[in-house]
């Protein structure tokens, strides 16, 4: 039972690293958020199973949180964002799918060899989770690194978002009222970054990064 | 007990200090900031000077604030005991100078608020027995004394002389906190007692040696961390000045005695000393070669606290060089010298300070060029201030000529060193020593001369008052001084005994009041002695029979004529020696090498009607050649980093992603 209830655990916050690797390659915004709302969901389910092994009730209250906000909430509300912008059929320039893989599993082995001998002597299911956990938020970062819509900047903040949740409950202990006001900036932050996609949108007629760079060096010079 | 009531009293302080804030708006408001600070500042004085004479134990105290897993250790002992006296003798006679100089102030709300809190904030740095409070009561020191330096803030100088302030106070916590850092060693033991424990390889301690020289060397102004102390000393109210210069700069080598002679502990190696004693020597010889360039008559004694700090690390390095030979009691001979000069520079300087600040009160001048001839509408002020200067002078029977004598005997011995570096660095030194203390006589000799003799150089000197008679009894206090521990300097020397006993493993001079007629018996019987009250003797007598002889052979008609004027029948007082001619001969001398001094004579041809000029032109060189290029360097690369500043998002996160994947491969790697 106890090793069966550890792969559980261990394919629950693998997944999470996987769909972190499939966020990395989405072209399209639509995929993009459906990924994202996975991703998310996966993290309700990782979060929910550690709170039952660890018999921890708060902890249900976080994949509570976690389901209700990062897999429903968040993406209807960013579906409906984009539907407004009219940039649903935008394609993004991803670079080479390949590259970033290779990229992506570079930064998975690091951040086991950077965690496995720094957490050594606690349990191996706390070990595993905060692997992951890093690796999911240096994905995160991989993310927003690449991509030039901001739309795609929002996702790799709150898939970075998630790892971090994820390295919280494996952790055994952060306080809810942490976990929920985490939740709540990360609203209020989807709430700014909305209205100020739309102010963007008004002024550049784009939400792609790059125009605003060039906009920039049009004002320094 | 004891402790407990000192920690109150310097809370006391800090509520004067609040008090000050509204203070200004009453009449009578800066009359009672300074009288309450007058009075703490007296018991606190008593108390430790009587904890300092009977035989002191050491108390301690933990309170429960602070940082959380440390609190906030306090401690008084021997050392801190001597210092404490030496500050609040400071600050009481400062804050009975300022009940009369106070009225003169422009800006009271600037002052009366900080006075206080400066006060208290020296006295918890000598009280403080862990890291977290010594540096937070250093640094509420420097911030309390930068307030008082910006107290008229208007004044460009003034506010470029805060700033630079600022940054040397910062580079020098800086360098405190690293060098608290390797004496807490790995685990972190941040209270004074643990440290004391660690043991540590001579490399990390001569890495705290030499952090402890930038820290408190920063604020006590050894060469070249000075440059901040001849523009900000001179800034402050003059109170503030003589506290600046006479007890801040001591609040420093008190820091740097319990880093380096109390905490580092053993092994004391003996290059240390040699690196002290030549750090002190140069020190004494370009301060007072910078004092005598000087015509402003408050930045020269600024520059001249830095020649007296040389002269106390001088005496702080032969007693590391002979500490690491083990010679504990030739070490002791130099601790008591160095800790001597400690008092004595701090009774002096404070002394000059305030003399300097009742002629400015009298006048509005402190450009020596533009005075003169102040002994007459001010003959009190030029009394005292000739007394500070004989004894900063190193004149006996005052006590200047003491501490200097004995940091001599202290060098005279060092032949017994068995290094044959320091058998060659000790006499240089002793060189560069004399020659100071040589220079600094003729620096007082002008700072006297031309201020207070000759002929009035402008109308408001001419029109001076004799100030009032607080700030009159605040300098004969000091002056009484003066006579008394040049007089007495085995009362001192005892006093001082326990200090050196702490420091020095136990070892300390012989008690000289057991000495018969007060005589001074520093090494030994065969070696040398002095007896200040044979020489004071001396001199009364002598001069008593040389006055009695011309009164009794010369004529009694008092007889006016005009002064020698060199045969020009001229009688403006522009044609007096003026401050700038009087350091000619040395500014040739030494001038023409340190400073890259120029001189040049423009004389206008037969027939025009211009006058003649002679311009001088002095360069600082350790502003050019150390702080200019390091400044330029500064600016260079923020330059060169400019850009940073207009990267895109992308470009940014790009940093923060490759700063953070640098980091954990560094840890990867290093595991």
């Amino acid at each position: 039972m106890h090793s069966l209830a550890f792969d559980i655990a261990h394919a629950l916050a693998g997944s999470m690293v996987v769909l972190s690797f499939l966020l990395l390659y989405q072209d399209r915004v639509y995929a993009l958020l459906n990924v994202f709302a996975l991703h998310s969901l996966a993290l309700a389910l990782a979060v929910g199973w550690q709170a039952y092994l660890q018999d921890a009730h708060h902890l249900y209250v976080t994949a509570v949180v976690a389901l209700l906000f990062k897999a429903i909430a968040i993406p209807t509300a960013l579906h409906r964002i984009v539907r407004r912008l009219d940039i649903h059929r935008t394609l993004e320039v991803v670079g080479g799918v390949g590259r970033d893989m290779l990229a992506g599993a570079a930064l998975v082995a690091l951040a086991i060899m950077v965690m496995l001998p720094v957490t050594e002597g606690s349990n191996a299911l706390a070990r595993q989770d905060l692997a992951f956990a890093l690796a999911v938020v240096l994905l995160g970062l991989l993310l927003m690194v690449n991509r030039h819509n901001a739309i795609s900047l929002v996702i790799g903040f709150m898939s970075l978002e998630n790892g971090l949740v994820l390295a919280a409950a494996g952790a055994l202990g952060m306080p809810l009222v942490v976990e929920i006001s985490v939740a709540f900036s990360v609203l209020i932050a989807l709430i700014v970054i909305g209205v100020f996609l739309f102010r963007i949108r008004e002024r550049f007629d784009s939400v792609d990064m790059q125009a605003m760079d060039t906009f920039r060096e049009g004002r320094r010079k | 007990m004891l402790l407990s009531f000192l920690l109150i009293l310097s809370v006391v302080l800090l509520a004067v200090g609040a008090y000050g804030i509204v203070a200004p708006r009453y009449p009578e408001g800066s009359h009672r900031v300074y009288a309450t600070t007058l009075v703490i500042c007296t018991v606190f004085l008593l108390l430790t000077a009587g904890y300092l004479a009977v035989r002191p134990q050491a108390f301690s105290l933990t309170l429960p604030f602070g940082l959380p897993w440390l609190g906030m250790h306090f401690r008084l002992d021997a050392l801190s005991a001597f210092f404490l006296v030496v500050v609040n003798l400071g600050g009481a006679v400062a804050s009975l100078f300022a009940l009369g100089y106070g009225r003169h102030e422009r800006a009271p709300e600037r002052v009366l608020p900080f006075f206080p809190a400066f006060l208290a904030g020296m006295n918890l740095v000598l009280l403080a027995d862990d890291a977290f409070s010594f540096l937070f009561a250093w640094e509420f020191m420097s911030l309390g004394s930068w307030a008082l330096v910006m107290a008229h803030h208007r004044d460009p100088a003034n506010a470029r002389a805060g700033y630079l302030y600022l940054v040397m106070a910062c580079f020098g916590t800086l360098a405190l906190l690293l060098a608290f850092g390797l004496l807490a060693g790995p685990d972190g033991g941040y209270n004074f007692a643990a440290m004391r424990g660690n043991q540590m390889t001579p490399g990390l301690s001569a890495l705290v040696l030499a952090l402890a020289l930038l820290g408190a060397g920063s604020k006590a102004g050894l060469v070249p961390l000075h440059v901040w102390l001849p523009l900000a000393h001179p800034a402050a109210p003059s109170h503030v000045s003589a506290l600046m210069s006479g007890v801040m700069t001591k609040v420093a080598v008190y820091g740097f005695i319990r880093i380096v002679f109390d905490l580092l502990g053993e092994p004391v190696l003996w290059w240390w000393g040699g690196v002290v004693l030549a750090v002190g020597g140069i020190t004494a010889v370009l301060g007072v070669l910078y004092a005598l360039m000087q015509h402003d008559l408050k930045r020269l004694l600024a520059y001249h606290t830095v020649e007296n700090i040389g002269i106390i690390f001088i005496g702080l390095g032969l007693a590391l060089a002979f500490q690491a030979n083990l010679m504990y009691f030739n070490a002791a001979l130099a601790l008591t010298a160095a800790l001597f000069h400690v008092l004595n520079h701090s009774v002096f300087k404070s002394l000059l300070f305030l003399g300097t600040g009742a002629v400015l009160a009298a006048t509005g001048e402190r450009d020596m060029e533009r005075l003169g001839g102040l002994i007459h509408p001010m003959p009190w002020t030029a009394l005292a201030f000739l007394i500070g200067s004989a004894a900063i002078s190193a004149l006996p029977p005052l006590n200047g000529f003491v501490s200097e004598w004995l940091t001599f005997q202290a060098i005279l011995i060092s032949p017994e060193l068995p290094q044959w570096f320091l058998k060659f660095l000790v006499p240089a030194v002793g060189a560069l020593l004399a020659l100071s203390a040589a220079l600094a006589a003729a620096c007082f000799v002008k700072a006297f001369g031309i201020t207070f003799l000759g002929r009035p150089r402008s109308p408001v000197a001419a029109q001076a008052r004799e100030t009032d008679r607080y700030s009159l009894t605040a300098m004969f206090v000091l002056a009484g001084l003066c006579l008394v521990a040049g007089i007495l300097p085995g009362l001192v020397i005892d006093g001082l005994a326990p200090v050196v006993g702490l420091l020095n493993g136990g070892a300390r001079l012989a008690s000289q009041h057991s000495q018969p007629w007060l005589t001074l018996v520093p090494v030994g019987p065969l070696k040398s002695s002095y007896n200040g009250l044979l020489l004071l003797l001396f001199m009364v007598l002598s001069a008593a029979v040389a006055a009695w002889l011309i009164h009794r052979f010369a004529s009694d008609a008092t007889r006016r004529g005009p002064a020698w004027d060199c045969g020009f029948p001229e009688t403006s007082p522009m044609t007096q020696y003026t401050a700038g001619s009087f350091a000619q001969p040395i500014r040739r001398v030494f001038g023409s090498i340190v400073f890259q001094a120029r001189e040049r004579i423009t004389m206008p041809p037969p027939g025009d009607q211009k006058s003649a000029r002679l311009e001088v032109e002095l360069h600082d060189p350790i502003w050019e050649r150390l702080y200019e290029p390091l400044a330029g360097a500064v600016v260079m690369i923020s330059t060169r980093f400019n850009y940073l500043q207009y990267l895109t998002i992308r470009h940014y996160l790009s940093l923060v992603f490759g700063a953070l994947i640098l980091l954990l491969l560094g840890m990867v790697l290093w595991r």
